[in-house]
């Protein structure tokens, strides 16, 4: 039997800033259709790590895999595979939520025609607002146009980080119903967040990095995660 | 190339939107023009407008290079470029097509009135002049594109962009001056080397810019 082909596979990643380590001899294999949840305090290492997956940071050491595609040698298939939310919407101001999205389909060579991405913007409660300059929008609504950019090609490894920052309860739901619809349809998931309860709502594994270094990976629903989530997020913050 | 038409398509559209980098170019483009206009009053205006032509080019162009940064590093648009599956190179190529576009409009309304206040004619060694202006102008962005990147790395980006930018566009102005100056002259017959060198600064900086470009925007 040929073997699963893994949605992200990483090998002894290793990021170095400077002298430090943000991110060391992490290996860590997410199987299609796994919603997996990072916690980790500030500077463990979630960001960076998600930054190397999604092929925005070099790593200094290690190797790593989208759905086969080797980041370093094939990274442009690797991309096409991903998408990619941060706090940050990487949406631009002065563009409505409609002509963003026009503008991300020619890059990814998508389909742009004006029914599809209404529909997508109507999944995401901006369909009346689709033509007004994203600028004027509240920091809730631009990360909903955040959304709708990072899903406008149907990437099957969905990377999420620290998404629910700005968000207010109606968009946190209309996330939370995207990400459910996803995993449903066999996509991956992986998330990183602060917010324990937040985390493993739908996630399916959950991971705690530390200092750069995987401490602890286990089911979500298993036992231990809370008491390891105190242990190393609650206390260890501000080490 | 599609994406880098859809880079060059969306530097225009919020150009077109908000007219900020296109009319702080003319606009400080043509101070430097009417200033240096009046201060050599008298002088030899064919032996100085070259200069004067260049460097009002190259202040309007570092703003606009300035504007062009902002654009992308405001709200972290050009993470979003990066995470699409287009080659680093392609992208480069994007940002200098819509680079080239803003500062080549913005010289096109500079200089007639620069012809104008500087009493020159307005014959066929515009075209000239024209022709001189794109070839400057593309090399100029083509160096200037990567710098700005390289500049938005560091604290002091605004100022840190002319700093590097002005040294490394030396042989490109330089060249473009000689050309300009040549043409105004009504001799022309030694514009070829002038004119070869831009050619060659240019593809030296485009080659070495969509090679080196993944490089210097991947942390």
């Amino acid at each position: 039997m040929a073997p699963e082909t893994l949605a992200l596979d990483s090998k002894e990643i290793g990021k170095k800033f400077g002298y430090s380590y943000a991110v060391r001899n992490v290996s860590l294999q997410v199987r299609r259709g796994e919603f997996v949840v990072l916690f980790g305090s500030n500077g463990a290492g979630k960001t960076t790590f998600l930054k190397v997956a999604a092929t925005l940071m070099r790593p200094t050491s290690g190797t790593l895999a989208v759905e086969g595609f080797d980041i370093g040698s094939q990274p442009e298939e690797a991309r096409r595979r991903i998408g990619f939310l941060s706090h940050n919407t990487f949406v631009y101001r002065d563009l409505s939520p409609l002509d963003n999205l026009k503008f991300f389909c020619r890059l990814y060579g998508v389909k742009d025609s004006e029914e599809r991405l209404l529909g997508i913007l109507e999944r995401v409660d901006l369909k009346a607002r689709a033509t007004e300059p994203v600028r004027a929008f509240s920091r809730g609504m631009q990360q909903r146009v955040g959304i709708a950019r990072a899903l406008l090609h149907d990437p099957s490894l969905i990377l999420l980080d620290e998404p629910y920052t700005g968000l207010d309860a109606r968009a946190a739901q209309t996330l939370n119903g995207i990400l459910d619809e996803a995993v449903a349809a066999g996509k991956t998931v992986v998330l990183t967040t602060h917010d324990l309860d937040q985390g493993l709502r739908a996630a399916t594994r959950a991971i705690i990095l530390d200092r750069g270094t995987v401490v602890l990976d286990s089911p979500a629903r298993g036992p231990g995660i809370r008491e390891a989530y105190t242990r190393y997020i609650h206390q260890g913050d501000g080490r | 190339m599609k994406p880098v038409a859809a880079i060059v398509f969306k530097d225009i559209a919020i150009e077109y939107k908000n007219k900020e980098a296109f009319s702080s170019m003319v606009l400080f483009g043509l101070l430097v023009v009417v200033v240096f206009s009046f201060a050599f009053e008298g002088s030899d205006r064919k032996a100085l407008a070259p200069g004067m032509l260049w460097v009002a080019y190259s202040f309007a162009g570092i703003l606009g290079l300035n504007r062009s940064l902002s654009m992308e590093t405001d709200n972290d648009c050009l993470q979003g470029l990066l995470l699409s599956p287009m080659s680093r190179g392609d992208l480069y190529l994007g940002k200098v097509g819509g680079n080239l576009a803003f500062t080549m409009l913005a010289e096109l309304v500079i200089l007639p009135f620069f012809v104008i206040l500087n009493n020159l004619a307005f014959d066929t060694s515009l075209i000239w002049i024209a022709g001189i202006t794109l070839l400057g102008t593309l090399g100029f962005v083509a160096i200037g594109t990567t710098l700005s990147l390289i500049s938005a790395q560091t604290r002091m980006k605004e100022v840190m962009l002319p700093v590097l930018q002005i040294p490394m566009t030396f042989p490109v102005i330089l060249s473009a001056v000689q050309a300009t100056s040549l043409v105004m002259s009504g001799d022309s017959s030694g514009v070829a080397f002038p004119l070869s060198l831009l050619g060659i600064f240019s593809t030296v900086y485009i080659t070495a810019s969509y090679f080196v470009f993944e490089y210097i925007v991947e942390e």
